[in-house]
């Protein structure tokens, strides 16, 4: 049988008021974790901690602890200290590939930059099929890059690229290109590569970036006198600073750590001329089961990577402060 | 509802229970020995009922082989073990991926498709399968002597030993024929001139010496033996390599891939010269059986430039060219490895020798043509040599005289990373793009000394 309800409606109103005066509940105990502020805190920041720290902090860790053993595959090894950066550091191949990475990152990111704003200040334009051409443009940065980097690898084939063909046919050639076969080809290759997958992360960025310019401050430096350089210059570069430098940071860390397309293009040949140090790594810690010196090889990545961010990070700051 | 039961276990039914099925299985299994016990039962073991094999190989490069495997082997290994076996195919490059990923977190396929030396690699994470491996022997003759230095470990078979894919020079009998050579050049020298005149007449030789497993280094490896030239000492931790026989083959490379080869091979992977070969680009090519077994199988489509079937003009040349100090094959030395972490040891195990008995491996053996030999060398009579095309049957005896990386020292965990390093491949590439031959195995040797001496 049911029990009366203290405060009811109706009739159940007047049996409440003979009833003895019944105390309010006290707060249940989720009510009172959820209107604590700290704890509700801790409670909605706990799934990122956790994914954080699963994802991103154990890996790290993992990585550095492995640098400094003598692990490989099945045997768990010992502290070695430094020596496996040491081992790396006189290695020679690593010298190439330590060099190769700066290089190949460089120019990428040079070009990458270049050719996207060029794209992303003509694509701010009004013209027909705008829509479908900055849709269409995305397509080399949504095509997986161990597709497009096959697709690529066919063209610079050495016995059948369709380049070749087509320059030899036209006549502006008598001998085969060396695409890949030649050390510094093979790594323009590359870098081509890359620039061709990457430009459209810069310029649809950069044209976000162009979209948020109010076409007043052009408007304004027009009927000041200034030109079409000097608007950009002066009025666009300007505003558009912020947004490359964080496209520039994305990419450095993307490019310095790139992986498949070398790996997919030439594995690292001919004779270590196109390895990075992502494709080194691999090389040693799962082809030669020295995880240890994988790890630390790996690793030279970090502080570089370390100073890119800090970088931005501070470049950053100064804006928000200014 | 009970079952009455006789004495020897068995209901009047003329079932078996389970418990006496175990006790005289078990019984069968540990007098007459393994699957001898199991066949010897006539009974599935008693494996826990659904207990699962899972075996990862490399996706054959003669695909026939896997279906022989998976339609047939697989599902008749199934049945007579009482467990379900399940072969997992994958690309040959992502066998090793997945064997580190596998040891490391301690759970994985039960076995492995091995490669080379790598027992030695994942020596502690391998079971000893000693006792399956001897009774193969037994039965099957000695296992070539590749296998010693690869798949031992302190003197026990830490892999057991399958199979052998032999390399061979795959060339146009009739291209040769034209420039006055009537059989395969039998030394270096006389390669160097004969593929001279076929690459001025635009037929030159293909050899990559890219970063590739296969044709990279079954080629440079033995160019460097038969020049005399080698890694290390017999202890395995002196690095000899800067010697008159290494800067001897480096020249004779230099002068060969000028003269006679396609340039663009320094780019290669280990399908480019496939390709290039039955594209009617190449006069001949180190590789495996597969160039003529496809032409072959392709008949239609691989033509030569008398719209002939290509393959009619294919033979191979069991070994590459002998040098100043003989002819030594780098054969591609394969088998499988249980895994330590893996529940089903015993199982596994039972299964590598169903996998191994004559009459199952035969099969296999048979469908692959020449292109994989066996592991023993008993199976060099076996009548199917006698049955398949003439070029095939360079392959009966090609595995040998085959060697591995780290001689003349034991193919250690070292030998493995001067080879994944592509330390010896990369001393020829760097030559032929210029680099001095002294200066090339000048480098060469201080790479290794950091391998092996370090």
């Amino acid at each position: 049988m049911k029990k009366p309800i203290a405060g009811g409606s109706g009739g159940a109103a007047g049996i409440a008021a003979a009833l003895p005066h019944v105390r309010a509940l006290p707060p249940g105990r989720l009510t009172r974790w959820l209107e604590n502020e700290r704890l509700l805190a801790g409670f909605l920041l706990a799934p990122t901690v956790v994914i954080l720290t699963v994802f991103i902090a154990y890996p790290f860790l993992m990585g550095i602890w492995l640098s400094l053993s003598s692990t490989s595959v099945g045997n768990p090894g010992k502290f070695v200290g430094l020596s496996n950066f040491v081992k790396a550091w006189n290695d020679s191949i690593f010298q190439v590939v330590f060099r190769n990475t700066f290089f190949y990152t460089f120019w990428a990111t040079i070009f990458k930059l270049a050719l996207g704003m060029w794209l992303a200040l003509l694509l701010n334009r009004h013209f027909r099929g705008k829509r479908i051409v900055r849709a269409s443009m995305l397509l080399p940065f949504i095509i997986p890059t161990v597709l497009s980097t096959f697709a690529w690898r066919w063209m610079f084939d050495p016995t059948f690229s369709v380049v070749n063909w087509v320059l030899y046919q036209t006549g502006f050639i008598v001998t085969k290109l060396p695409f890949l076969s030649d050390g510094a080809w093979a790594m323009w290759c590359a870098i081509l590569i890359n620039t061709w997958r990457g430009m459209p992360f810069f310029a649809i960025t950069l044209l976000a970036g162009l979209q948020t310019i109010s076409p007043d401050l052009h408007e304004a430096a027009s009927l000041d006198g200034a030109n079409a350089w000097h608007r950009l210059w002066r009025v666009t570069w300007p505003l558009l600073k912020p947004v490359t430098v964080v496209v520039v940071v994305f990419s450095i860390i993307q490019t310095f750590a790139d992986f498949q397309l070398i790996y997919v293009l030439t594995g690292g040949g001919p004779a270590n001329s196109t390895h990075l140090l992502s494709t080194y790594a691999y090389q040693l810690g799962v082809n030669s089961g020295l995880l240890g010196e994988g790890a630390a090889i790996s690793l030279f990545m970090f502080p570089v990577l370390f100073a890119v961010v800090w970088i931005q990070l501070r470049y950053i700051r100064r804006l928000e402060g200014a | 509802m009970t079952t009455e039961k006789r004495e020897d276990g068995a209901s009047k039914s003329g079932q078996v229970d389970r418990r006496t099925f175990i006790k005289t299985t078990g019984v069968a299994a540990g007098v007459a020995g393994g699957i001898e016990g199991i066949l010897a039962a006539r009974r599935a073991p008693a494996f826990a009922q659904g207990t699962k094999l899972h075996w990862v190989r490399w996706n054959d490069f003669i695909p026939e082989a896997d279906v022989e495997l998976k339609t047939r082997q697989v599902p008749e290994a199934s049945k007579a073990l009482g467990a379900e076996v399940t072969l997992e195919t994958i690309n040959a490059n992502d066998i090793q991926p997945r064997i580190t990923a596998a040891i490391q977190s301690g759970s994985g396929a039960d076995i492995f498709h091995l490669f080379y030396n790598w027992p030695q690699l994942y020596q502690n994470s391998l079971v000893d399968v000693s006792d399956i491996a001897n009774a193969v022997v037994k039965d099957q003759g000695g296992f070539y002597d590749v296998y010693k230095p690869s798949f031992q470990v302190g003197g026990k078979w830490m892999g057991m030993p399958h199979s052998i894919v032999g390399n061979a020079v795959a060339y146009r009998r009739s291209w040769l024929k034209d420039v006055g050579a009537t059989e395969y050049p039998k030394t270096w020298d006389e390669a160097l001139k004969v593929f001279t005149l076929l690459k001025k007449k635009g037929r030159p030789y293909g050899q990559t010496l890219g970063h590739t497993f296969g044709d990279a280094p079954t080629f440079a490896y033995p160019l460097l033996w038969n020049f005399g030239g080698a890694e290390t000492d017999a202890s395995g931790k002196k690095v000899v390599i800067n010697s008159k026989g290494t800067v001897e083959s480096v020249k004779f490379m230099q002068a060969f891939w000028k003269e006679a080869c396609d340039e663009g091979g320094l780019a290669w992977d280990d399908t480019n010269n496939n390709r290039a070969f039955h594209a009617g680009e190449l006069s001949a090519t180190l590789n495996g059986a597969s160039i003529y077994i496809v032409a072959k199988r392709q008949k239609e489509k691989i033509k030569d430039e008398k719209g002939e079937p290509m393959y009619l003009d294919i033979d191979h040349a069991g070994l590459l060219p002998a040098g100043p100090a003989g002819q030594f094959p780098l054969y591609f030395s394969t088998g499988h490895g249980i895994m330590k972490y893996s529940k089903n040891q015993k199982l596994a195990k039972d299964f590598l020798a169903w996998l191994h008995k004559k009459e199952n491996f035969e099969k296999w053996f048979q469908v692959n043509e020449g292109y994989s030999v066996a592991a023993t060398t008993s199976w060099e009579n076996h009548p199917m040599w006698s049955k398949i095309d003439k070029p095939l049957q360079v392959f009966r005896t090609a595995a040998r005289k085959t060697r591995i990386f780290g001689h003349a020292g034991p193919s250690s965990g070292k030998a493995t990373e001067a080879f994944s390093k592509y330390i010896v491949v990369d001393m020829y590439a760097k030559a032929v793009q210029g680099m001095k031959a002294e200066d090339a195995v000048k480098w060469a040797e201080g790479e290794l000394k950091k391998v092996y001496e370090g």
